[in-house]
């Protein structure tokens, strides 16, 4: 291999290679795309479960008497209905509406807020909330200190309470508690990118490995599978969950992306929302939608919609969906035209493929 | 991996077997390794001509799309049905029943152009 030696490595990268994963530059990261297969971790985790370095993700910790006034600033979510150990999915913009990234702010009390952010953004992220704030409180540039896992699937809480003596079946979906796990200290929040229960952990990196390898042991039985971002991003597009750079970005604003439920407008200030109020005022022109092909072929991120033989917008993202066996996309369009069963046409290859929209999520699991 | 003495291949992952005029056309075990699993293939219609080193089709995996060149030029015999269904067949058995398309070629000049089963065996130990 030549040219990573400049990619960022997560604690598990050599962990990875000994298991023969397939190695890609993510945002300038050296991760596992793959170890057996994407289909078959895909399968892993929606019938049984599997388990993520996701380490990549930055995090930044938010600490001081008016913590909380600096993120419900930065913000879109309201931060003040958070109890402690909660966690809230949320926006982080800029003052034109667009997005600067997407995270989950967590309370970890009255004073101290835990921000899990993307990859790619950290630094972004990081510099935009420090000329941000103008309270008492500091911002701190946590990344170092951690490392993450997720285990993911219907058997993942299973697998997880062999690691802890945290009651983790009394954790509720987007709840977190600090405790040990596999022995260790760790954040183990109920939250996940794929669909499915599972958790996020948070641990320190010099434990990663370790902690790594004893839910691998732990899950043996429940046929835990090591899974790549090939699979997250395959999940994640089944549960049509927004990824940064194709659902969301710096053009794209949260009533674009069709998430505004996450924007509090009624909270008071924050960045981003006189934008916001404006957009309203003059009315929402585009809208994300879930479509299903119905012709032969398969829609990739940035392929051209068509309706009515006319350029209409841009799929954002696009894939075969493994557990559903259907091919399936997100595309930006027209708000008029953005209703469930209009057939639009995907651009593939200069040729109009039939698709159709259809409610999302595409996968929705069962409780 | 052992790749077919009797095959020749390209540096883009095809190989090509030649007999009685009819070249038949596939992509490696390299080839859809790299690829992984493989959900959709694309091919032309028989009667269609070919370029030597020009696209004629593609293959996607889940993640990605890789277009397939044309190892030698000709006229599209034959199109291996079985991929149309079944193109899970691509990582299971890339150098007999997966193969895409048969060609009508005239000689065996490029043929004989394309790299030997120990030269392309080289060629991705060396890539990899």
């Amino acid at each position: 291999m030549s040219g990573t030696s400049e990619l960022k490595r997560t604690p598990l990268n050599e962990v990875h290679r000994q298991c023969n994963a397939r190695m890609v530059d993510f945002g300038g990261w050296d991760m596992p795309v793959q170890y057996s297969g994407i289909v078959e971790e895909h399968q892993a985790v929606r019938n049984a479960v599997g388990l993520f370095d996701v380490s990549h993700m930055g995090e930044i910790e938010i600490r001081g008497p008016e913590a909380l006034n600096l993120v419900d600033y930065v913000t879109t979510n309201a931060a003040s209905r958070l109890a402690a150990g909660q966690v809230q999915y949320a926006g982080l913009l800029y003052d034109h509406g667009g997005f600067v990234d997407d995270i989950l702010v967590h309370k970890v009390a009255d004073d101290s807020y835990f921000l899990c952010v993307n990859a790619s953004n950290q630094e972004k992220d990081f510099a935009h909330i420090r000329e941000l704030n103008k309270f008492d409180c500091d911002v701190d540039f946590a990344s170092p200190r951690y490392a993450q896992l997720a285990i993911q699937g219907p058997k993942a809480l299973s697998v997880a309470l062999k690691l802890t003596k945290s009651d983790l079946g009394t954790v509720r979906y987007y709840w977190f508690v600090d405790g040990e796990f596999a022995g260790v200290p760790a954040r183990i929040a109920r939250t996940g990118y794929t669909g499915e229960d599972g958790f996020e952990v948070y641990v320190a990196p010099e434990h990663a490995c370790a902690v790594w390898h004893a839910i691998m042991d732990a899950g043996a039985d429940a046929g835990i599978r090591r899974c790549g971002l090939g699979a997250r991003n395959t999940l994640r597009l089944e549960a049509a969950m927004s990824l940064y750079g194709h659902e969301i970005g710096a053009s794209i604003t949260p009533f674009d992306a069709g998430l505004s439920w996450i924007v509090k407008m009624d909270k008071g200030e924050f960045v981003g929302r006189e934008a916001l109020v404006r957009q309203k005022e003059k009315g929402i022109t585009r809208k994300l939608v879930g479509f299903e092909m119905r012709g032969r072929g398969i829609a990739r991120d940035g392929y051209e919609v068509l309706i009515d033989e006319k350029p209409a917008g841009w799929v954002t993202s696009g894939s075969p969906a493994p557990y559903l066996n259907k091919n399936i996309g997100l595309a930006m369009l027209p708000a008029d035209r953005a209703t469930v069963g209009e057939k639009i046409g995907i651009l593939i290859r200069n040729q109009s493929a039939d698709a159709e929209i259809v409610p999302t999520p595409f996968y929705k699991r069962s409780k | 991996m052992n790749y077919p003495e009797n095959y020749r291949y390209t540096k883009e992952h095809e190989w090509v077997s030649l007999s009685g005029g009819v070249a038949t056309v596939g992509i490696t075990f390299h080839a859809q390794e790299e690829l992984g699993d493989i959900v959709y293939v694309d091919l032309p219609k028989p009667g269609t001509a070919v370029e030597k080193g020009k696209t004629f089709g593609s293959v996607e995996s889940v993640k990605a799309v890789s277009d397939i060149y044309a190892p030698v030029s000709g006229e599209v015999a034959e199109v291996n049905e079985l991929l149309a269904s079944s193109p899970e067949k691509l990582n299971e058995d890339p150098h007999n029943a997966a193969w895409l398309i048969r060609v009508k070629v005239s000689g065996d000049d490029e043929f004989k152009q394309l790299m030997s089963a120990s030269d392309y065996q080289t060629y991705v130990g060396a890539e990899s």
